[in-house]
């Protein structure tokens, strides 16, 4: 069977990043959610790196359209395509949404939102703490969902790469050269 | 399968299908995914603090205090009863060379706040020896907002969270009599001596008539910081302006619950009341991370300017009803201190202000025709 080309690099680059400050803040977030002592801590990670989030999402959506990804193998059924699709719109809506909706929340809890202890962020919303109190639990959600949507974008990705080993994996995980590649491309399968 | 054009060559066999699921190695392949993803969701769990019960979270202090106080849906869990209170700050300059914080450039500042009275009951009756609160939102045209909770205690009886929420387990009513056991709360004031030694401080503090002339300190340390990044220890005060009038049982009037708060109102009527914000500079070697200890006399003290309030208010949609005083809101140019207290209160104090956000409202006690002379 044909196996995917590679993402390209800015792409591959972007997912991997962003996997590493996505996963983090969802642990900070829950974390924080529950914390006394380390409260503080937290929330002053939790705000710059949102906005982080939120610029990246930008640059990768915008990357994506301009960098497609490499098509899914063409063996592989309607189901699990849509299963692929669908779920990583969902991860996009959700990286560009949460940090939205978390600074919505902020702005309409009244709150200054000063980034590293210099930088204001403006407030999106008047303050009201009705709205601030659907929001906040709106936030949760979300974060919740993605959490959710995130173990099955793992589950799937480790799927590819342990059961289906049809390329899909190493078409994003690849970060060697072309040789190691195509090393494991030609590498014997344990029992295809 | 369908084969497709795109296909040069068919697979061996379709990986898709259920039935590769048999093939050699798929079972413990599944069982390793399974694994990876249980492993996620453990971590996840334990973060949020689902796999320590005896962790302490801002849930478990919330319920601590609905526990003592009782379920008061819109109000705050501490320091419920309260009046909004709006003025301003003139600022000296004095406090410039410690802080590059905006509102202590020399000028003036907007100022709204609260006054409350400490404890979880939004309806009790006040009382002369409740700890009163001052809350401060001090507003600089061009942002640094700097937020402040302040009581008219010397010092604050616990040390950090777990203190604080075990007094308030221990201060539960009990159901045989409806009031909190005496007994219990000796027993947590015995196993806790810095909060024996804050008390006795606490307790032989003068208590003065009423909120109007009375002074507020932040308790917690925090730290000014200068244009160039140096960083001074400090503790600051709200002081009463005006002349300070010792309370006498006389004033305790039975049959004006609201007595404190109204009397408030109608000084306001009389005209604007004053306070000077006074910080206390911190030496090397004075506490900064415990807020049961008082530093000691004669450290330097400034003046750094006025605050005047000239209005009053009931709480109500969009005033001090709905601003979370958290103590660590603070403009550049002042940062917290290794306080454990401080982020504790921070997350009490949004975990308070989420719940309170959500939940149906009632009328404060407080309102000023209820004062008669309303301002």
């Amino acid at each position: 069977m044909n196996r995917p080309a590679r993402f390209p690099f800015a792409s591959r680059l972007l997912h991997w990043v962003m996997a590493a400050l996505i996963l983090a803040m969802l642990f900070i977030g829950i974390a924080m959610a529950a914390s006394l002592t380390d409260y503080h801590r937290l929330v002053t990670i939790h705000e710059p790196l949102g906005l982080l989030i939120l610029v990246l999402a930008a640059v990768r959506v915008i990357n994506r359209l301009l960098a497609p990804p490499p098509p899914l193998p063409a063996a592989m059924p309607r189901p699990m395509r849509l299963a692929a699709h669908g779920s990583h719109l969902l991860l996009y809506l959700l990286m560009v949404a949460l940090p939205l909706v978390g600074w919505a929340m902020l702005s309409a809890a009244g709150y200054p939102i000063l980034l590293l202890g210099t930088v204001e962020l403006p407030p999106i919303l008047a303050p009201d703490a009705g709205l601030y109190a659907l929001l906040r639990s709106a936030h949760t959600v979300l974060a919740l969902l993605l959490f959710a949507t995130f173990l099955g974008h793992l589950a799937a990705a480790l799927a590819h790469a342990l059961l289906f080993r049809d390329g899909v994996f190493s078409s994003m995980a690849g970060f060697g050269g072309r040789r190691a590649a195509a090393a494991r491309r030609i590498r014997p399968r344990a029992s295809a | 399968m369908k084969p497709r054009s795109s296909t040069p060559s068919p697979a061996p066999s379709n990986p898709y299908r259920l039935s590769s699921l048999r093939r050699r190695g798929a079972p413990l392949a599944l069982a390793g995914i399974a694994l990876a993803v249980a492993a996620v969701v453990a971590c996840f769990a334990y973060a949020g603090g689902w796999l320590s019960p005896d962790r302490l979270t801002q849930a478990k202090v919330m319920a601590a205090f609905d526990a003592a106080n009782g379920v008061h849906p819109g109000f705050r869990r501490n320091h419920a009863k309260g009046l909004c209170i709006a003025g301003s700050f003139d600022s000296n300059g004095a406090g410039e060379r410690l802080s590059s914080a905006a509102v202590f450039q020399p000028g003036r500042t907007p100022v709204v706040g609260r006054f409350a009275l400490a404890g979880g009951q939004p309806f009790a009756g006040d009382a002369t020896g409740t700890v009163r609160s001052m809350a401060l939102s001090f507003r600089p045209a061009g942002g640094g907002e700097w937020r402040t909770g302040m009581n008219d205690i010397p010092v604050f009886p616990f040390r950090g969270a777990a203190a604080f929420t075990d007094q308030l387990v221990a201060s539960r009513p009990d159901p045989a009599t409806g009031k909190p056991d005496p007994a219990r709360l000796q027993a947590f004031v015995a196993s806790h001596p810095e909060t024996a030694a804050a008390l006795a401080l606490i307790k032989a503090r003068s208590v003065t008539s009423g909120f109007a002339d009375d002074s507020y300190n932040s308790l917690d340390a925090f730290r000014f910081v200068d244009a160039q990044g140096r960083a001074t220890p400090v503790r600051w005060s709200m002081v009463a302006a005006g002349p300070v009038v010792a309370a006498t049982p006389a004033e305790a009037s039975p049959d004006d619950p609201n007595f404190l708060f109204d009397a408030m109102i109608r000084r306001v009527a009389e005209g604007p009341v004053q306070w000077h914000l006074v910080v206390t500079l911190g030496q090397p070697g004075d506490p900064t991370d415990d807020a049961t200890l008082p530093w000691p006399a004669g450290r330097e003290r400034l003046d750094l300017g006025t605050l005047t309030i000239d209005r009053v208010e009931a709480e109500a949609a969009g005033n001090c009803r709905d601003i979370n005083f958290d103590p660590l809101v603070l403009p550049p140019g002042i940062a917290p201190t290794d306080d454990p207290l401080l982020s504790a209160r921070s997350a009490a104090y949004a975990r308070s202000f989420t719940l309170r956000a959500g939940e149906p409202k009632q009328p404060s006690a407080v309102q000023l025709q209820a004062s008669g002379k309303g301002s």
